[in-house]
């Protein structure tokens, strides 16, 4: 069979997904994506040469609106729903891993 | 109480002739679901008090003639939030969650006083056609509780199917509602594109989702989508369009009288099994009788349809869950050393198995040198499919069609095969991609499990389908057929 994804760009993009994947999973994975990637390539039978691409179907044309600030009112409510906070604050580790260097 | 007696008008009627309250019939449901659920895991959360309360009010209020849905209860499918009440999308990375506000269809409900008494199972982020991808439990089909109930509404088909609530709300991308609608023998509606607000559905891949109702009949389906369809500011893509009162056509005077139908040789082709090739067959027999004509016709692209969803809705989905990263809500991994750990380990830990393999599908379609080659194309393709879709819908009223390829599979059959689980949706993705309505209702049955058609119309012409189904009901009993739970009926 034709790889048409590899081991290492399955890693590079679970990297640009921020995903990570054990060896293991890896094992698995990188043949599953390739055997969907080739059902992907089935496309390449269509002959779209004249055919504009379609991003969505709604009947709406974007409408602008001012930007005005506005209070919910609901700041302690959504801070309940962050994993850590305080002081009015969502806390996040230090975004420098001191552990290196 | 017993739903499978009753419609949504047969409800109203008893309700305001006061045969019984709306807490009444609220606690009715709450001990049916208490009941039966343990068997079948429709649900993930059910709210008995708020569902108590808010049917205390309503009775107060007392219910009026013209309020049809008014302490009418139902259930929510778990990717619509709902205000101090958990949604988690059946995903392990919102198993907190608590929104702090309803979504459009919640508050449109909840002003028409219909009573939401829980939140229904589904695939994880609504990605799967199973619901096996819920990282909570495993629900059942209501007809053989070793097959799966389809997804990913799974939960609320079942819920609906097992006679748990009358009604539910599900959503559907990619045959989302029409396929569990199918495999529990009950009635689903995917409106069209931009009919029904998404404001408050988690969403998945934004320009296909769309959310409609599940119910025991056409009728009351119609119901429920006059009541939540409409425009919101909220969400752009809403049309502004007028929304008809679908349910008041449908009556004795509903005929398909020189309708003309289209049947896409496609559509019952390979891999489309026999009984469910001829129940439609039938229904076909079944429309001539009634006096309309059907003809053959062609979907050309129709199996180009399972590619380009998959590569549409997967880039879509990569960019959506992109907001899942375990800083402002939702599950954050213990034992991080820096920010990019917190990142990386939540969505590794909090995110199931197939919600990671489309997230690296789209990730993949849309990165540097595969853009063109794989997005590009598919938004290409999905052009030609809906050209097809215009060309026969601009002399025909509707198409018809199965809704899937057979019947119910077993629990476990093909969870572990992503190709053989994507093909299952071959019928209903196109419909997405096309961004046409879709309602999918009984239509048979083999080995004691339900047959589901499906009937696809011209952009919000949700009428003509209602029509159409609720002819097809009037001359068949396959929507009274009820399964067998706790061995009797």
């Amino acid at each position: 069979m034709a790889n048409r994804i590899d081991r290492d760009q399955v890693k590079h993009v679970a990297e640009l997904a921020k995903l990570e994947f054990t060896n293991n999973q890896l094992d698995a994975l990188t043949p599953q994506l390739d055997e969907i990637i080739g059902l992907f390539e089935s496309l390449s039978e269509v002959d779209t040469s004249n055919v504009e691409a379609t991003s969505n179907v709604t009947d709406q044309i974007n409408v602008m609106r001012e930007d005005v600030a506005d209070n919910w009112g609901q700041s302690e409510a959504l801070l309940k729903n962050a994993p850590e906070a305080q002081d009015g604050y969502i806390m996040v580790p230090t975004i420098i891993d001191e552990s290196e260097d | 109480m017993n739903y499978f007696k009753q419609d949504l008008a047969s409800l109203h009627a008893d309700l305001v002739a006061k045969k019984y309250s709306a807490k009444e019939l609220t606690q009715a449901t709450l001990d049916n679901i208490q009941a039966t659920d343990p068997e079948i895991n429709a649900f993930l959360h059910v709210n008995a008090d708020e569902a108590l309360a808010q049917a205390e009010k309503i009775d107060q209020a007392g219910i009026a003639d013209d309020q049809p849905l008014a302490g009418i209860p139902m259930a929510l499918k778990d990717n619509l939030v709902t205000k101090n009440i958990p949604t988690t999308a059946a995903s392990k990375i919102l198993a907190n969650f608590k929104p702090v506000y309803d979504a459009t269809v919640v508050e449109k409900l909840a002003h028409a006083n219909m009573i939401s008494v829980g939140k229904t199972n589904l695939d994880e982020f609504a990605m799967g056609s199973s619901t096996e991808n819920s990282a909570f439990k495993t629900t059942k089909n209501a007809w053989d509780h070793t097959k799966v109930p389809g997804g990913s509404s799974g939960g609320s088909a079942a819920a609906v199917a097992a006679g748990m609530v009358p009604a539910s709300l599900g959503s559907d991308t990619g045959g989302s509602i029409r396929q569990p609608a199918a495999f529990n023998g009950v009635v689903g509606m995917k409106p069209t594109y931009g009919r029904v607000s998404r404001w408050g559905l988690i969403a998945f891949a934004s320009s296909l989702d769309q959310i409609g109702p599940m119910t025991r009949s056409v009728k009351d389906n119609a119901m429920m989508l006059s009541a939540i369809a409409g425009h919101d500011d909220h969400d752009l893509t809403s049309s502004d369009k007028a929304v008809p009162n679908f349910a008041a056509d449908l009556n004795a005077a509903t005929s398909v009288k020189g309708m003309r139908i289209g049947l896409p040789k496609e559509f019952l082709a390979e891999g489309v099994s026999d009984d469910v090739k001829n129940a439609i067959l039938a229904a076909a027999d079944t429309y001539r009788k009634l006096g309309a004509t059907v003809d053959e016709v062609s979907l050309p692209h129709n199996q180009y349809g399972v590619a380009a969803y998959y590569i549409i809705a997967s880039s879509e989905a990569s960019s959506n869950l992109q907001r899942f990263d375990g800083i402002r809500y939702g599950f954050r991994a213990d034992d991080v050393k820096n920010l990019e750990d917190v990142y990386v380990k939540s969505r590794s830990e909090g995110f199931g198995d197939e919600v990671k393999r489309r997230i690296m599908l789209g990730t993949f379609s849309l990165s540097a040198g595969f853009y063109d080659a794989y997005f590009v194309k598919a938004a290409k393709v999905r052009t030609v499919i809906l050209n097809d879709f215009k060309a026969i819908l601009k002399d025909h009223d509707f198409i018809l069609g199965p809704v899937a390829p057979t019947t119910a599979f077993g629990i476990g059959a093909k969870i572990s095969d992503p190709v053989t689980m994507y093909m299952n949706d071959i019928l209903t993705i196109p419909v997405n991609l096309a961004g046409l309505p879709g309602l999918s209702l009984p239509a048979g049955f083999s080995n004691g499990l339900p047959i589901g058609m499906q009937l696809i119309g011209r952009p919000f012409d949700e009428s003509t389908l209602y029509k159409a189904g609720y002819a097809f009901e009037q001359n068949t009993a396959f929507h009274q057929e009820i399964p067998t739970l706790g061995g009797q009926n």
